[in-house]
């Protein structure tokens, strides 16, 4: 085994060589590279965690701004159902005062033009009464030849048309 | 056995003071390989873009697991001992991996796994408890020894135990050495037995050829894939350990 026979003849330059080319090893690339790429690894996770963060922040405020806006939207559309509940009382209001003034106009115009009906009636009917009258005498004067007094003649045509 | 014999290339007298010889063999040459493979790899993901491209994401996936790694055995202290766990880490796994790479293909290249020599898992192995034997004693001072006293426990059990886990803690260095030496070395030698019964059957006529030959050759795929397994999790093992170590220090029960 040439490890151990050449123990004695090879030792000093094994552990001279190795302690050279494992100390530059260790301070050319152990000590002047990995730490900075350990670093450039940190800032890498660094960077993500902070675009992480970033967009979760934008992201609560994006949510906040919606919530503000959803309350703002709900108090807008709550101030606008009262004006319309308002405007909607105060329209049925006056519409309601409105109906009744027509309603009283148009009560005291049909009770006018009942008024004014019944006594167009009743004159009508007088004046009926008057010409049956009249024509009764002329019919009794014709038929029967007797002169008949208006009065009397009135108060028979009354007393049919009472009769109906 | 000759793939892990260590040849010098270069300067077989350069010395160290007297007689401490530091000549540049193949094995160092395949540590300087490793070494620089290591340092291409991670310099290509350093372009630090923010949406990284595939050869950074693959650099900061080692990274992060070594990171993870850490931060799972160890905590939050264990941030600052990343960049030791992971260039021990990927030295480990890029001479693993280097020493299973075919450039024996080519005529007069040898492969050389310098992970299979426990001179070179040694120092590794030292350096992790050294780093632990500092850590511990710098943070807890001489109330590091409570390490082997286990809490709430009678002094008649506490005594043995404590024993126990000192050999257990004064074994670590060569249990972490050894297990890298020995798996490496193991699977490069049971390639190579099946490599020749390969050869021989091949050389012993048709016959042979096909009942010992083919067997060996497919079994030699199937444990080469098994091998570049081996050369990952021994890799993790190795980081593994050595944080649950320095968890040990870092985090004193």
């Amino acid at each position: 085994m040439p490890q151990i026979e050449q123990l004695s003849e090879t030792l000093t330059s094994q552990v001279f060589w190795l302690l050279v080319f494992f100390g530059l090893t260790f301070v050319l690339v152990g000590l002047g590279m990995v730490p900075k790429i350990l670093g450039t690894v940190e800032l890498r996770d660094n960077q993500i965690a902070g675009d992480l963060a970033a967009a979760q922040a934008a992201r609560d405020a994006a949510t906040g701004e919606e919530e503000a806006w959803r309350t703002r939207e709900n108090a807008n559309r709550a101030a606008a159902q009262a004006l319309i509940g308002e405007a909607k009382a105060k329209a049925a209001a006056a519409s309601a005062a409105r109906l009744a003034a027509a309603q009283g106009k148009l009560d005291t115009q049909l009770a006018e033009a009942e008024a004014a009906i019944a006594a167009a009636r009743s004159s009508a009917m007088a004046e009926i009464e008057g010409v049956a009258a009249d024509a009764a005498r002329d019919i009794v004067a014709r038929v029967a030849g007797a002169n008949i007094k208006a009065a009397t003649a009135k108060a028979a045509v009354k007393k049919v048309m009472a009769h109906g | 056995m000759k793939q892990f014999t260590i040849e010098p290339l270069l300067g077989s007298d350069w010395q160290l003071g007297d007689g401490i010889s530091i000549a540049f063999t193949n094995s160092a040459l395949w540590m300087a390989i490793t070494a620089v493979l290591v340092w291409v790899f991670v310099a290509g993901g350093m372009k630090r873009q923010l949406v990284p491209g595939r050869w950074q994401m693959a650099v900061e996936t080692m990274t992060g697991f070594i990171d993870d790694l850490l931060e799972a055995n160890v905590g939050k202290a264990g941030r600052k001992y990343v960049p030791y766990i992971f260039t021990l880490f990927m030295f480990i796994l890029f001479g693993n991996l280097l020493g299973l790479v075919p450039v024996g293909l080519i005529p007069g290249l040898h492969a050389f796994t310098f992970t299979s020599h426990f001179t070179a898992t040694g120092v590794l192995a030292i350096m992790s408890f050294s780093i632990v034997l500092i850590v511990g004693f710098w943070k807890h001072g001489p109330h590091f020894f409570s390490l082997f006293w286990p809490a709430n426990t009678p002094w008649f059990l506490a005594a043995p135990i404590s024993l126990i886990e000192l050999v257990s803690f004064m074994v670590r260095p060569f249990s972490l050495a050894l297990r890298l030496f020995v798996a490496m070395m193991a699977g490069h030698v049971l390639l190579k037995v099946l490599a020749s019964f390969v050869i021989a059957g091949g050389g012993a006529g048709l016959g042979l050829g096909v009942l010992v030959g083919v067997p060996s050759f497919v079994l030699m795929v199937a444990i080469s894939a098994l091998e570049i397994l081996v050369a990952g999790i021994q890799a993790y093992v190795f980081a593994l350990l050595t944080s649950l170590y320095i968890n040990d220090a870092e985090n004193l029960h």
